[in-house]
């Protein structure tokens, strides 16, 4: 799991290891013409690199609710999505419908109220950091997911995991 | 001078007709396969030289295996291992759509809401045949939220169910909206250096191609976090299906 949280970091951070992190990567492609570094002085890097990590991961998780990388326009910008994507879908059924039946404005005006709930709903999720599941629980929370999940025993990990990164984005 | 929407614009390339239908290849078409045929060469090449200390473009193309696989692995488990292929090919479409739609004079296919769309729906329309396949008719235990008095049933469960179909809507708008909003900006910002110039002796207009330069890095970021958003959501979405909670 710590290897593949290194390997998930480390790709996110490609630019800014393309840049600022050079040295990081100084011993392993291009050090041809230089000798290798000794273990002790790739262990202190490691160290140094590992501290680097954990004070990121520290800091992301400190400011919840708002996705990494995005700021506050892009949570405006999500939150505004998802409001309107659910009305327009409400309003959509209800016209349908109406258009079907030509059963004048009312499952127009029904739908209407449906999809303002289901915006509300998925704004309060979203905020909430209940992710974009459906149903109330927090995904990874309870029991059933895992045991759900078959012979999967690993999944139990990831469903716990992803519960607590979604609350980011 | 072309107008900030025009970029938007489809022309057919090579018009085709078939049975009253218009099938033309056009420009978002032509990008499209571009955008294909550039992911593969970027994949194939970097996977060619296999060497255990890798070169660029073999780290390039490693990193972006891993990227999808321990997004998989840490949204999905190992029970989505095997949605891989899809996953990343997702990825790669809607990264290189973004990233040659920076090219100047390019066309950015994922700007277009029918694209978008398209893809959202494969995405929702999988998921939801997935999690049938899987759980049968207890995969609509999905609608039911738990916790909720008897009475409010007949006005939660059409909630749930808008909300579930409410997805693939805020996942198309999500990546067309960032696409269209950031091109438009960036053609607007262009069109102000002509004229800007043109009245200040040419000093003027260094103010908006330094804002264009600006704009350009911010769009390349928002170019690979929309592609990493769609996917993940795509994650998500499948995580709900396999696991039902």
């Amino acid at each position: 799991m710590r290897y593949s949280a290194l390997t998930w970091i480390l790709a996110v951070s490609m630019v800014p290891a393309l840049f600022g992190a050079a040295p990081l990567f100084q011993g392993i492609g291009m050090g041809k013409d230089r000798k290798p570094p000794s273990l002790d002085q790739l262990r202190e890097r490691l160290r140094v690199a590992r501290e680097h990590q954990q004070a990121d991961r520290q800091g992301k998780s400190q400011m919840s609710g708002s996705p990494a990388g995005m700021g506050g326009l892009g949570w405006a910008l999500r939150i505004g999505v998802e409001m309107v994507s659910a009305i327009a879908v409400g309003v959509g059924i209800g016209l349908l419908i109406d258009w079907w039946l030509g059963t004048g404005p009312w499952f127009l005006v029904v739908f209407f109220l449906l999809g303002a709930g289901a915006a509300i709903l998925n704004v309060y999720r979203a905020a909430m950091g209940y992710g974009l599941a459906v149903g109330y629980r927090k995904p990874g929370q309870n029991g059933n997911a895992d045991s759900s999940a078959g012979g999967t025993t690993k999944g139990s990990g990831p469903a716990k995991r992803s519960g607590k990164r979604q609350g980011k984005r | 001078m072309a107008g900030p929407i025009e970029q938007f614009e489809i022309h057919p390339i090579v018009p085709i007709e078939i049975g009253g239908m218009d099938l033309s290849f056009t420009n978002s078409a032509l990008w499209m396969v571009l955008a294909t045929g550039a992911a593969t060469v970027f994949l194939t090449v970097g996977a060619r030289r296999r060497a255990l200390v890798p070169g660029r473009m073999q780290l390039m193309a490693e990193m972006a295996y891993e990227f999808i696989a321990n997004m998989i692995r840490d949204n999905v488990g190992d029970a989505g291992r095997r949605y891989f292929p899809y996953i990343f090919t997702l990825f790669m479409f809607i990264l290189f759509g973004n990233l040659l739609g920076l090219i100047p004079g390019s066309f950015t296919y994922t700007s277009h809401i029918i694209v978008t769309g398209a893809l959202a729906v494969t995405v929702i329309v999988a998921v939801t045949v997935i999690g049938i396949v899987k759980h049968g008719a207890h995969f609509f235990s999905l609608f039911v939220p738990s916790g909720v008095p008897l009475l409010m049933m007949p006005l939660m469960i059409p909630i749930e169910i808008i909300s579930y179909l409410s997805r693939p809507v805020s996942l198309s708008i999500r990546l067309f909206a960032n696409m269209m909003a950031g091109h438009t900006m960036i053609k607007v910002f262009a069109g102000f250096v002509v004229p800007l110039g043109a009245v200040t002796l040419g000093l003027g207009g260094l103010a908006p191609i330094a804002m264009n330069v600006a704009l350009t890095g911010f769009e390349l970021l928002v170019a690979f976090l929309q592609a990493y958003v769609f996917t993940v959501l795509t994650c998500l979405y499948l995580n709900d299906a396999l696991h039902l909670h």
